[in-house]
C-alpha cells in the first residue's frame, strides 16, 4: 500500500516536473485515503496531484518550523494544529472558496474550536479514537472466555500482560496518547499538564513494559492483520483497517476494536494550509473536493475514519455508519476526552518520561 | 597558481560540505527554543548591520551543553552508541576478512564475479533492504519458519526488534566496506613470503598469523574504521530493526529534533556526537597517510 502510493508519487513527480503552478501538494497520513479519489481529483479539476505520506504529527510539524515545506495542504491533529497555529504555519481559509463548507458537522466543529477557534485555519479531515485492537480468538484462547478486551486493564494489569506478551503486544509510540491513557487507568485526568501527575504513569507502564514488543505508529495495523500481533493499542480506523485486511486475506484472523469502557481519547485530524503554500488556490480546491458529500463518505468508507461532514452520512455505507467503533453512539461519546497542547518545559518532561519508559534510561 | 588551485578544489569541498554545515549546527546549538519558523532564536539578520551582529553574537550562550551534563541519558546514549559500533565493526571484521581472504586467493578469472557479488547489494536501496530483514527475522519470518521447518527449534526465536536484529543490519550493511580494503590489501601481497615462510618450516596456519595478517593490517585498520564511524550515528538500522531498549544517540537526536521539537538542543547532540567521532577520523586519516608513505 505504502509502497504503491510511493511510486504513484514518483510517477506523478516525473510526470508533472514542468507543470509548475499548476500542482496541488497534500501531505497526509499513510494509510489515509482511497486513492481512486485522488485520480478523480485530478480529472475534475485538471489540476495535477502530488501526494506524500508521514506516519507521525512530529514529522509534519518539524517540516513546518523549518519553513519552505513546499505542501499545499496538511493533516495535523487538533494539539498539534494549535500549536503551529500559534507558531504562524497556516493561512487563514477563504470560506469563499470553499462552498461545501456548509456541509460540515457542528457536532465537530464545535469540538475542534477548542484547537482552532472559529475553525479560522482548518476543516476537519477524520477523527476518531484511541483504543486497543485485539485478535479475538488469540486472546481469548491466552486470557479465557471472559476476557476485558475493552477494558484499560487488558494492557495495564501486568497479570494479562504476562500471558499475553507470548502472541504480541505493540504499544503506540505517541506520548500524546500513551500518556492520557495511563492516566485515564489512574483515574487522574488524562490531560493533566502537572508533571508530578504525569510522573506516575511511570509505575504504569514499568510494570508491563516487559511485555511489549514494540512501541510503533503504524507497523501494528499489518502485524494485527497477518496475525503477528495479538493486542494493539492504536488508532480506531488502523484497527478496523487491519480488520478488513485480515478479512480480505481469508487468514481467519478476527480483528475487534473498542474504545476502552474507562474512556477514550478523542482526537481530530484537521486539514490546514501552511502560510507559504506554493499554490493556496489549489489548496482550496482540494478542501473543497474533499468536503463534497459523496467525497467525504467514499474516503471514510475506505479508512474506516468518522469524518466531520454531516451530508456525507448519507453516502456511508451500513457497515461504516452504523458501526458504533466508527461512528459512537451517544454514550461513549459522553465518555471520550480530548487534550490540550503542552508547553515546552511539560513536554520535555514528557518526552524524557516516555524515553525512560521505553528504553529503561 | 596551478598547484595552488589544485589544492584549493578540495578544500573548498570541504568548507562548503563540512565546515559550513557545521558552523549552523553549532550556531544552532548556542540558541534558544521558541514556537515560529524557525523553532529557535536569535537569526542572524544582516539588515540590522553592524547592531544585528552583535546582537546575535551576545545572544549566544552554552545553555544548551550544560543541559546535556545534567541527564544521565545522553552520554549513557553515546556510550551505548560506541559499544555497539565497536562490537558491530569486530563482527563485521570476522565475517568478513575470511570473504576478503576468499576472494584474494581464488583464480584470476573469479575474481571479477566475485567483486561484482560484493557490490551487487548497492543497486538495491538501502532502505528496501533493511526492511528485507525485517521479513526475515520477524517471529513469523522465513528464518523462524525455517529453523521450525527443520526442527532445530521448537518456538520462534524472537531476534526482531533486539540487539540482534541491529547486529545483523549493521554487519549486512556495512560488510562490503570491510571486504572491499582488506581485498586490496591482500591482493597485493606478495604470495612468494608465503612460500619462503613453508620452506623455512613454517606451518600454513602460523604462517597466516605471522605473515598474511600483519601485512593486511591496513586493510583491517582501513575497513574497521569504515564501519566503525558511520555506526555510531546510524539511525536507520536501529529504528527499523531495534526495539525500544536500543538505545543509540541517533535516535536521541531524533527525539530531541521531532518529539521535543527543540533544535539547539539536538545540535547541541550533534556537535558532541562530531566531537566524539573526530578521534577515529583523525587515527583513519594517520593510516592512510602512513600508507601512503610506504607505498612511495
Amino acid at each position: 500500500m505504502r509502497i504503491t502510493i510511493l511510486t504513484t508519487t514518483i510517477a506523478l513527480a516525473l510526470t508533472t516536473a514542468a507543470a509548475g503552478a499548476q500542482e496541488v501538494r497534500v501531505y497526509n497520513w499513510s494509510d489515509y485515503i482511497d486513492e481512486a479519489l485522488l485520480e478523480k481529483f485530478e480529472a475534475e479539476t485538471g489540476l495535477k496531484l502530488i501526494y506524500d505520506v508521514y506516519d507521525s504529527n512530529e514529522v509534519l510539524e518539524t517540516k513546518l518550523l523549518a519553513g519552505g515545506s513546499g505542501y499545499d495542504v496538511v493533516v495535523p491533529s487538533g494539539t498539534y494544529l494549535q500549536r503551529q497555529i500559534t507558531a504562524g504555519a497556516y493561512q487563514k481559509l477563504d470560506v469563499s472558496l470553499l462552498p461545501n463548507h456548509d456541509n460540515m458537522w457542528s457536532l465537530i466543529t464545535d469540538r475542534t474550536q477548542k484547537y482552532d477557534p472559529d475553525n479560522a485555519y482548518s476543516v476537519n479531515y477524520m477523527w476518531g479514537t484511541t483504543g486497543i485492537g485485539v485478535n479475538v480468538s488469540k486472546v481469548r484462547e491466552t486470557l479465557g472466555e471472559d476476557a476485558p478486551i475493552d477494558s484499560l486493564d487488558l494492557i495495564f494489569k501486568p497479570e494479562n500482560m504476562e500471558k499475553l506478551a507470548k502472541c504480541g503486544v505493540h504499544f503506540l509510540d505517541a506520548p500524546a496518547e500513551t500518556i492520557p491513557f495511563a492516566l485515564q487507568f489512574l483515574g487522574e485526568d488524562p490531560d493533566s499538564h502537572d508533571t508530578d501527575v504525569v510522573a506516575k504513569v511511570e509505575d504504569v507502564y514499568a510494570a508491563v513494559r516487559p511485555y511489549v514488543q514494540k512501541f510503533h505508529n503504524s507497523e501494528y495495523i499489518n502485524g494485527l492483520a497477518n496475525g503477528d500481533v495479538c493486542v494493539a493499542m492504536g488508532w480506531s480506523g488502523d484497527i478496523l483497517q487491519a480488520r478488513d485486511r485480515a478479512d480480505e486475506a481469508g487468514n481467519g484472523v478476527e480483528i475487534a476494536y473498542h474504545a476502552p469502557k474507562e474512556g477514550a481519547q478523542m482526537w481530530f485530524d484537521q486539514m490546514a494550509i501552511p502560510v507559504d503554500a506554493p499554490n493556496p488556490e489549489g489548496a482550496h480546491k482540494f478542501l473543497n473536493f474533499i468536503m463534497d458529500p459523496e467525497n467525504a463518505a467514499a474516503a471514510s468508507n475506505y479508512v474506516y475514519y468518522a469524518n466531520g461532514n454531516k451530508a456525507s452520512q448519507e453516502y456511508l455505507l451500513d457497515d461504516v455508519i452504523n458501526d458504533p467503533a466508527i461512528y459512537p453512539d451517544e454514550e461513549t461519546l459522553n465518555n471520550l476526552y480530548t487534550t490540550t497542547p503542552l508547553d515546552p518545559k511539560v513536554q520535555r518532561f514528557v518526552t524524557r518520561l516516555w524515553t525512560k519508559i521505553k528504553s529503561g534510561t | 597558481m596551478r598547484r595552488f588551485i589544485l589544492i584549493a578544489v578540495p578544500y573548498l569541498w570541504l568548507l562548503a560540505l563540512f565546515l559550513v554545515p557545521f558552523a549552523i549546527v553549532l550556531k544552532i546549538s548556542l540558541s534558544d527554543i521558541i514556537l515560529a519558523i524557525p523553532p529557535y532564536t536569535p537569526t542572524l539578520d544582516f539588515s540590522a548591520g553592524w547592531e544585528g551582529i552583535k546582537a546575535f553574537f551576545g545572544a549566544l550562550d552554552l545553555e544548551n551543553f550544560r543541559f546535556l551534563a545534567t541527564d544521565d541519558l545522553y552520554w549513557k546514549a553515546y556510550l551505548s552508541s560506541v559499544q555497539i559500533a565497536f562490537i558491530a565493526t569486530l563482527a563485521t571484521l570476522i565475517v568478513g576478512y575470511p570473504i576478503a581472504y576468499g576472494m584474494a586467493n581464488a583464480p584470476d578469472h573469479w575474481r571479477p564475479t566475485l567483486m561484482m557479488l560484493v557490490i551487487l547489494p548497492f543497486w538495491t536501496s538501502f532502505l528496501i533492504r533493511v526492511y528485507a530483514w525485517v521479513g526475515i527475522l520477524s517471529n513469523e519470518g522465513y528464518l523462524n519458519q525455517f529453523l521450525l521447518g527443520i526442527g532445530i527449534i521448537s518456538e520462534p526465536l524472537t531476534i526482531l526488534n533486539t540487539n540482534t536484529a541491529v547486529y545483523i543490519g549493521i554487519v549486512y550493511t556495512y560488510l562490503p566496506f570491510m571486504i572491499l580494503p582488506i581485498y586490496s590489501t591482500l591482493e597485493r601481497m606478495d604470495a612468494s613470503l608465503l612460500e619462503a615462510a613453508e620452506d623455512l618450516g613454517c606451518s600454513r596456519i602460523k604462517a597466516f598469523w605471522l605473515i598474511t595478517i600483519p601485512l593486511s593490517k591496513n586493510g583491517i585498520i582501513a575497513g574497521c574504521f569504515l564501519v566503525f564511524i558511520p555506526t555510531i550515528g546510524e539511525f536507520v538500522i536501529p529504528s527499523l530493526l531495534g526495539g525500544s531498549r536500543t538505545l543509540m544517540i541517533g535516535k536521541v537526536l531524533w527525539e530531541e529534533f521531532f518529539n521535543n521539537r527543540d533544535w539547539p538542543v539536538a545540535s547541541a547532540v550533534a556537535v558532541i556526537l562530531l566531537l566524539i567521532l573526530i578521534i577515529p577520523i583523525i587515527l583513519f586519516q594517520r593510516n592512510e597517510q602512513k600508507q601512503r608513505e610506504a607505498d612511495k
